[in-house]
């Protein structure tokens, strides 16, 4: 199967030919299926967010190539246009690109791109306001009113406005507390409706990466250091907190137990998980 | 010990808002504590800490620093010299284009001797591990050094006591880490009162006290250790109750008696060492 | 991209230039950018640029950072140096074709017209990159300290400076993001006329003064809470203070300005 969106050898350097110049993304290969939900992880500066600017065409690449489709997404002007409405890239703190008169106005802003047609523009933005939990009597106010996770939930909303095929998020829940955030990871695995689309966000919560994706691929130094299911990441602990990753709670615990010499699969990542891997240790244990 | 903050039936509403943010809060701070205030978005707890150095002015109720009222206009240069604020945005509270300049910035304005700015600006920078980058330009520094060099400009001030109002909220967990390490060191080692408010459970791990706010109140008042195990007060709060506490929570509904207070990675994994290990 | 503006950016260092109390170095630019504009000889030329010469070699800027914050003014510097070579008119006719004529001293205004532009801005590029944006409004600051007397409100415009200085690069680093953003919505900052590309700013332009307003909002408060109340019973860090060394760049730059006057009189 053609995969949705391939990366072949991309390479991106900062302030080319200058002093400055550093390799953010260094000969990455990289490859996402249709319906697939990719958590990628990394330390600041590990090169994941120029990596992701790169599946829309927003950057162009030093060198190699992106592709969507099998087709390189800068081969025409024409085709990086529609890519960029294909591929949707949610940006950190999305709340402060907002500037509309209205939020109506604001989520608009995609689809009026698209240049489609008024009532088609009007069907999407009531769904996407609806989809992320935004109320009709939302719509009319100014964005700048809102708080700060309504601000947020509008941003979603303009881009999945756009209907994009793959959804790219950059940090979506930095800055939330814990009831903000839940909402909006459950916004997101709507959104991808059990594989119908395709999604791929950056995250600093590994708890959060553990919980929902089905593949997660780790930055370091601008590669691609490890890339597998959330089990395989985690068996590789020591490698993460190595690499400035903070691994789940329950992982350093399990891991921890393991060092105790307690003979427990530290793959684990989320409480259940726990709880059977201890179950399996002993069948039993000391129950009042 | 003394009580360096005390609040007394502290009611603030904003300006517009129906309701009040802060509904009569009676609260004392003992100098050289170590106190988290938790709560969700909206719950009332920055609006708390914008009190405890002046920017905010209680409606009704007051609010004393050392004994100072802070409504009272001529305290506010003392209250704030007493205690020292540190913002969640790194990047606001920065006002000089060099580090040393920035931790600099406090003390001038106290009218400090400049040999005497001189030594504090290093010892601060010293102590939150920034004195390397004393001749950067901030914004080229990361999230979480930005953050030690805006506490590195408290420092300098002498406050006995500082509030730190979701410092890691815009960090990573790297960051993060680098900020936690800081307070506590602070306060561990030059007894400094820290208030540090956060939405995060894992960070008030290492506090003296726990102070749990909702809707403008105060819900829960005690250690880390007395609170942490009352995870079903602690989820009707809104609040994220760490996994290590949630597994623990979940295998003695099956009937096992682990500790909940238990709640550092080292002592979770020694309790289930206890309850799951092999037997010698 | 925006990133690569150097303007009032900050090379930090400690070689005698960096060392200079900023108020000399304001002085010394001042006398210099006198100098380059009483020099109209190629004897007072060359000794305008060896001065700048030194004090670039003594300051350890490389060269290439002082050339990379020319670039944004080479439209400008090729645009006077244009017109100079079309408009002057002389003896010496070089070129004539059409109705435009080229004169020999019409190329030379033109390089030398060219030559002074760059030569100023690098000078002052200079100043920016040996001086901390607080050390540069300190010594403003502390020069027009007597216009406080008629009320003016030096302090305060200093701070605003000094302010305005240090979100320069948070703000062009802002401006990017936002870019990128609205970009990833199918926004068009390139194509259509200058209205539709006016317009197309909009999207752009009211994030950032939201951003921007937030931010000074922010700032008062941290400020105020650093107890900041204004000029008044503030010290400072860093003393301004003259030194040997400050006297004695003083007196080159007199030496200078003198030398200039004099081969400008001679007409060497």
């Amino acid at each position: 199967m053609t995969p949705v969106l391939q990366t072949v050898r991309l390479t991106h350097r900062y302030s080319e030919g200058t002093p400055f110049e550093r390799v953010a993304v260094d000969s990455v290969d990289f490859s996402a299926q249709r319906g697939e939900f990719i958590a990628v992880i990394g330390h600041t500066g590990s090169g994941k967010s120029t990596f992701i600017q790169h599946l829309n065409g927003l950057l162009k690449p030093s060198s190699g190539s992106v592709l969507f489709d099998g087709k390189d997404i800068h081969s025409s002007k024409e085709f990086t246009r529609q890519v960029r409405f294909r591929v949707g890239l949610l940006f950190q703190y999305p709340e402060y690109q907002l500037f509309e008169e209205t939020v109506y106005r604001d989520i608009a802003f995609g689809p009026k791109n698209m240049k489609l047609k008024d009532d088609e523009v009007d069907e999407r933005v009531r769904e996407a306001a609806g989809f992320v939990g935004l109320g009709e009597e939302i719509l009319g106010k100014s964005p700048f009113d809102l708080s700060g996770g309504q601000k947020r939930r509008v941003a979603i909303a303009g881009v999945i406005a756009m209907r994009p095929e793959v959804l790219i998020l950059d940090e979506p829940t930095a800055g939330l507390d814990p009831g903000g955030r839940e909402e909006l990871m459950e916004n997101i695995l709507r959104y991808h409706d059990g594989g119908k689309r395709t999604v791929i966000y950056i995250t600093h919560s590994m708890e959060d990466a553990a919980r929902t994706a089905q593949r997660i691929v780790v930055f370091n130094h601008g590669h691609i250091a490890m890339d597998g299911t959330p089990r395989e990441v985690f068996r590789r602990g020591f490698e993460l907190i190595q690499m400035g990753i903070i691994v789940p709670q329950i992982t350093r615990v399990m891991m921890r137990l393991r060092e105790l010499g307690l003979d427990v699969d530290d793959s684990v990542y989320s409480v259940d998980q726990a709880i059977a891997a201890l179950r399996e240790t002993k069948g039993g244990g000391d129950r009042a | 010990m003394s009580t360096i903050i005390k609040t007394e039936k502290l009611v603030y509403t904003y300006e517009g808002a129906e309701a009040p943010t802060l509904r009569g809060l009676d609260l004392e701070i003992e100098e050289g504590t170590f106190v988290a205030v938790l709560g969700h978005n909206g719950s009332g707890k920055s609006t708390l800490a914008k009190h405890l150095n002046g920017i905010l002015i209680p409606t009704s109720g007051r609010v004393l620093v050392d004994g100072m009222d802070t409504a009272e206009e001529q305290n506010l240069l003392a209250v704030r010299h007493t205690v020292g604020m540190v913002f969640q945005n790194p990047d606001n509270q920065i006002v000089a284009n060099v580090v040393e300049d920035d931790v600099a910035f406090g003390p001038e304005n106290l009218g400090i001797e400049p040999r005497e700015i001189r030594r504090r600006v290093d010892d601060a920078l010293t102590s939150v591990q920034m004195y390397e980058y004393r001749n950067h330009a901030p914004h080229l520094l990361s999230g979480g050094q930005k953050q030690r060099v805006a506490i590195a400009g408290i420092l300098a001030m002498k406050p006995r006591c500082i509030v730190l109002d979701e410092p890691t909220a815009m960090l990573d967990p790297v960051g993060r880490g680098e900020v936690l390490d800081t307070i506590t060191r602070l306060n561990r080692q030059e007894g400094i009162t820290v208030i540090l408010v956060t939405h995060h459970m894992e960070e008030c791990i290492g506090a003296d006290r726990l102070l749990v706010m909702s809707e403008g109140s105060i819900l829960m008042d005690g250690s880390p250790r007395e609170l942490f195990p009352r995870v079903e007060e602690m989820e009707a709060a809104h609040l994220g109750v760490p996994d290590t506490t949630r597994l623990m929570y979940a295998l003695n509904r099956e009937g096992y008696q682990l500790p909940l207070e238990a709640i550092t990675t080292e002592e979770c994994a020694q309790a289930l060492l206890r309850a799951f290990g092999h037997k010698e | 991209m925006l990133k690569d503006i150097t303007l009032g950016q900050y090379y930090p260092g400690d070689t005698l230039v960096h060392r200079l109390d900023p108020r000399t170095k304001l002085i010394l630019t001042l006398i210099y950018i006198a100098a380059l504009f009483t020099a109209i000889v190629y004897a007072g030329y060359a000794l305008v640029v060896l001065f700048l010469a030194v004090s670039i070699l003594l300051s350890r800027i490389r060269l290439r950072n002082i050339l990379s914050g020319l670039k944004p003014l080479i439209i400008i510097v090729l645009i006077t140096g244009i017109l100079n070579l079309f408009y002057t008119k002389g003896e010496h006719l070089l070129v004539h074709f059409w109705r435009i004529s080229i004169y020999w001293e019409g190329v030379e205004t033109a390089i030398f017209m060219a030559l002074r532009i760059m030569l100023l801005i690098a000078g002052t590029l200079l100043l920016t990159y040996t001086t901390s944006p607080l050390q540069l409004t300190d010594g403003l600051e502390s020069l027009l300290n007597p216009l406080k007397k008629i009320r003016v409100p030096v302090h305060e415009l200093a701070m605003m400076m000094s302010i305005a200085l240090r979100f320069i690069p948070t703000l062009i680093e802002e401006t990017d993001k936002i870019m990128s953003a609205q970009r990833a919505r199918g926004a068009d900052f390139e194509t259509g006329g200058l209205i539709a590309k006016a317009k197309a700013m909009l999207p752009l332009l009211i994030p950032l003064f939201v951003s921007a307003f937030r931010r000074a909002d922010e700032l008062a408060t941290a400020m105020e809470s650093r107890c900041y109340h204004g000029g008044e019973g503030r010290t400072r860090m860093k003393q301004l203070s003259m030194a040997r060394r400050d006297w004695i760049a003083l007196a080159v730059g007199v030496l200078l300005l003198a030398l200039v006057i004099l081969f400008r009189r001679l007409g060497i």
